[in-house]
């Protein structure tokens, strides 16, 4: 930072972030159960985590179906009285999908946990698919999906999987119309049987609830909850090759999507502080270089940005930039040379320092909701690790030094290693992306 | 299970304000919770009050804004907030502009010091505005223009429903609107609607309040008072027929329909107003809810539904005039008409039939924890007690709302929707011109 310092007050001595306590048990069906007392507002959330990855083609058609009549009726309950049921607290239940897990995230007014739990076992041990249900979420999904692909960074997402996982699982993210078509009631009621397991699946309560009464709560609520199975487990994630640049032809768009994806180092992975601050000195925030470059020097484009995405598998670097369709090279360019920039010259003491007290400040201000700290909770634990992180990660974070940085950007943001796809009117950017790059069509 | 009410709770949150000599209205509301404050300023102007000739420029004015002050060089606003740990944003609506940062408790004064900074005196250069323009025209490309319902109806049911320009334009911006903004405009702009007798300070969180109004008088006090514009009401006629438009997404596959009633003046009127928020939630919010039921589970006549308050989605940062508005996604083999039938049918049936038992007290409960999420958050309480005290004088009520809600009587609620008639309505269909 060059402006007059002594303008600029100083920072005062950080108060302490309070520490906060965390009630876990084990239930003997295998659920991993974990509260926390947060009491700013009376609401609890909920999030419900199952691991849920299949190496079936149809899987994630199934999957997606799934998550969207899990709430449709219950053998007891229609699903209009499953939704009243959690109304009635202040309550909302939502269920969604992605390659690893099925989550049903939630919340209510505190004094409604126990309908919410009540509701959550009855459409975990007795949800119905009932036939029309299944066939009426089935046709909104197909026609939602309609919608989804016609979003540019849709296409672009689906591309850059596609690219980066080839035949694995981790590709059909967004499932097939074709394959959700097909899928039936008897399909999902077996799906549920085998793969709505307590074993391996966390629930995390944070909210205005005492802990070891919620604990209690969920005991009693879950504990019919006792189906026996086994998760797959997922298949090892491609290597990921570089190659040309990928280019996806939509005529006429007047912007294109640019994404730069690779690998990255897993939650935890001891390099891992190190490579989350050179990502975001690189493109993970606004103060970052690709931001200073692409957006408040050159205007290309609005908001450019790289983060690291964790699944079970293996974590990946996920660069988004859409910039003008006249600039698409220019912008791609401009890329690769701070990815180049980075990856072989040191960062700046002060560069590393910023972005070292946003990372700290921002674990901090996400973990302060009751909402935040719940969906950190449930992510920590997927990726095998605990509450203590939270405390631990900061430390390490203070340790990294610009040697730690340079080592990481060397490994994971060279951009030789790293792979392209460009969704834009090919015809008005083949021509200059391809003075960049050997190019062909997505 | 009966269908028991719940009680709904309703925080009440400390409040202190003063005005600072220049104008400045300040609100301090302090919170030890979490080791966290929150800085906003709300500033007196927005879309509407936009000349002819310059839509988007309120947008692209609150751009200018992050670009350097006589003090700072550009790009150092944002690394002194991100290098303190924390995170800022600005936006711009219909009725203001708000500046806003989140940060560890320590940066406390230096977030002050930049709200300041900026309100004294903004750098605005030849340079940094079209490096802006640029950036604003690939933000309304990436959100409206390259993207399938970019518009709908956010931007595209105004110019259907109100006749006069602050209403109905385009608040993004013409692109030769953009373009032709120059640095003298941004400098009278900035003279007459950023006075700081025309802002609003809202800090709130991890401080002492004592401490915090020091600081404030540090770090604002020494702004030269300029005269606060009068602030001008936008009003138009409530419909007094129907209105219909159609406009064709060259990028969207399937097509989509929105519906807007006028709805009783939020300030002037608010027991009158707060039925209809109600009303939204009571036609849309979930599976139990009167459309969904209808439309999405039993007819299957669309395939997403949505109600709410104000063209932007919020409620209760609106002026007059504004809306409920009711749109939906349907598969070209259901027709429009179809889709407003039901409607029509289900307006009815609730005008003349009233609420189920326990309907009215599941919804105001939901809405009620809505709203308490909604300010959990050191932030989002900061923004909600700015825009309550700009626009009412009155920050606590962003923790009085859902006692307010809960207050709202059967009655009112089935009045409000006996007055969605198909006389007072303006109706938009987006039709699909993307192929099949």
């Amino acid at each position: 930072m060059t402006a007059d310092l002594g303008s600029v007050p100083p920072l005062t001595a950080p108060r302490k972030l309070r520490r906060f306590t965390v009630a876990e048990r084990i239930l003997d069906t295998g659920l991993r159960v974990l509260v926390v007392r947060r009491t700013a507002v009376p609401l609890v959330e909920l999030r419900l985590r199952v691991p849920f990855s299949g190496r079936a083609a149809s899987h994630s058609a199934k999957a997606s179906v799934l998550s969207d009549t899990l709430l449709s009726g219950t053998y007891e309950r229609s699903a209009v009285d499953v939704a009243i049921a959690v109304q009635e607290v202040g309550g909302s239940l939502n269920v969604g999908t992605d390659s690893d897990r099925l989550l049903v995230s939630g919340n209510a007014l505190a004094t409604g946990l126990p309908r919410l739990l009540e509701v959550l076992a009855e459409v975990l041990t007795a949800a119905a698919y009932p036939a029309d249900e299944v066939a009426g979420e089935r046709d909104r999904l197909l026609e939602r999906l309609r919608m989804a692909r016609s979003q540019p960074g849709v296409i672009a997402r689906e591309a850059l999987l596609h690219r980066m996982y080839g035949d694995h699982p981790y590709a059909r993210e967004i499932p097939e119309s074709e394959a959700v078509a097909g899928v039936t009631p008897a399909q999902l009621r077996s799906l549920h049987r085998s793969r709505m397991l307590p074993a391996g699946s966390t629930l995390v309560l944070v909210g205005d609830v005492s802990p070891q009464r919620a604990l209690d709560r969920v005991e009693a609520a879950l504990s019919g909850w006792d189906s026996v199975g086994r998760a797959q487990t997922t298949p090892r994630l491609p290597r990921i090759e570089p190659g040309p640049v990928v280019l996806v032809d939509r005529p006429e768009a007047v912007q294109s999507n640019i994404r730069v994806g690779g690998p990255a180092a897993r939650r935890d992975d001891v390099e891992y502080p190190a490579m989350q601050l050179a990502n975001l000195v690189f493109a993970g925030y606004f103060s970052s270089r690709l931001v200073e470059n692409l957006r408040e020097e050159k205007g290309y484009t609005y908001s450019p940005h790289c983060t690291i995405d964790h699944s079970t598998a293996g974590s990946v670097l996920d660069l988004e930039a859409d910039v003008a369709t006249g600039v698409t090279a220019p912008a791609l360019l401009e890329i690769r040379y701070e990815l180049g920039r980075i990856a072989t010259l040191p960062v700046g003491p002060d560069e590393l320092d910023n972005a070292r007290q946003y990372a700290i400040g921002t674990l901090a201000l996400s973990t302060s909701t009751q909402a935040g700290l719940a969906s950190t909770l449930t992510a920590l634990l997927a990726s095998g690790l605990g509450p203590d992180w939270l405390r631990e990660h900061p430390v390490r974070l203070g340790a990294v030094t610009v040697d730690d940085v340079q080592r990481q950007a060397a490994r994971f943001l060279a951009p030789s290693r790293l792979v392209t796809v460009v969704v834009g009117d090919a015809a008005a950017v083949r021509p200059a992306l391809s003075t960049l790059d050997e190019v062909s069509a997505g | 299970m009966p269908a028991t009410a719940v009680k709904i709770p309703s925080p009440s949150y400390l409040v202190e304000r003063t005005t600072l000599a220049n104008g400045v209205r300040v609100v301090v509301a302090p919170d030890r919770g979490a080791p966290v404050i929150a800085v906003a300023v709300y500033y007196d102007v927005g879309i509407r009050s936009e000349p002819r000739g310059r839509t988007g420029f309120a947008h692209l004015f609150e751009h200018l804004m992050f670009q350097g002050s006589a003090t700072l060089e550009k790009l150092a606003h944002f690394r002194y907030v991100q290098a303190s740990g924390g995170i800022f944003n600005g936006s711009t609506h219909l009725d203001y502009t708000n500046y806003f940062e989140t940060l560890p408790s320590n940066a406390l004064e230096r977030a002050l010091f930049l709200e300041g900074d900026r309100m004294r005196s903004p750098r605005i250069t030849e340079e940094s505005l079209a490096n802006q323009i640029a950036v604003v025209e690939e933000e309304i490309r990436v959100n409206v223009l390259n993207r399938p319902y970019g518009n709908f109806p956010w931007l595209s049911l105004p110019p259907v429903m109100f006749d006069t320009f602050p209403n109905a334009h385009n608040g993004y911006g013409d692109f030769v609107d953009l373009e032709s903004a120059t640095v003298d405009d941004a400098a009278s702009f900035f003279d007459r609607y950023y006075a700081p007798a025309n802002a609003v300070l809202c800090v709130a969180g991890d401080l002492d309040v004592d401490e915090t109004l020091a600081m404030v008088e540090r770090h604002f006090g020494d702004i030269p008072a300029r005269e606060a514009p009068a602030r001008p009401d936008f009003p138009e006629p409530d419909l007094s027929a129907p209105r219909y438009a159609r406009e064709v997404d060259p990028l969207a596959p399937t097509p989509a329909v929105a519906l807007a009633w006028r709805v009783p003046d939020p300030l002037a009127d608010l027991a009158a107003y707060l039925p209809y928020v109600v009303l939204a939630e009571v036609l849309t919010d979930g599976d139990a809810s009167r459309l969904r039921k209808r439309m999405v589970q039993g007819d299957r006549i669309v395939t997403s539904l949505s109600g709410y308050l104000g063209f932007m989605g919020d409620a209760f940062d609106v002026r007059d005039p504004t809306a409920l508005l009711l749109q939906a996604h349907h598969p070209t083999a259901v027709g429009v008409d179809r889709v407003i039938g039901a409607i029509d049918e289900e307006l009815r049936r609730l005008a003349d039939g009233g609420l189920d038992r326990g309907e009215l007290a599941r919804v105001k409960a939901r809405i009620a924890a809505h709203l308490l999420r909604q300010v959990e958050p050191v932030l989002g309480r900061t923004l909600m007690m700015a825009t309550m005290e700009q626009q009412r004088g009155r920050a606590e009520l962003a923790g009085e709302l859902p006692a307010l809600i809960a207050a709202v009587a059967e009655s009112d609620v089935v009045t409000a929707a006996a007055q969605l008639t198909p006389e007072r309505r303006a109706v938009l269909e987006l039709a699909p011109g993307a192929g099949a």
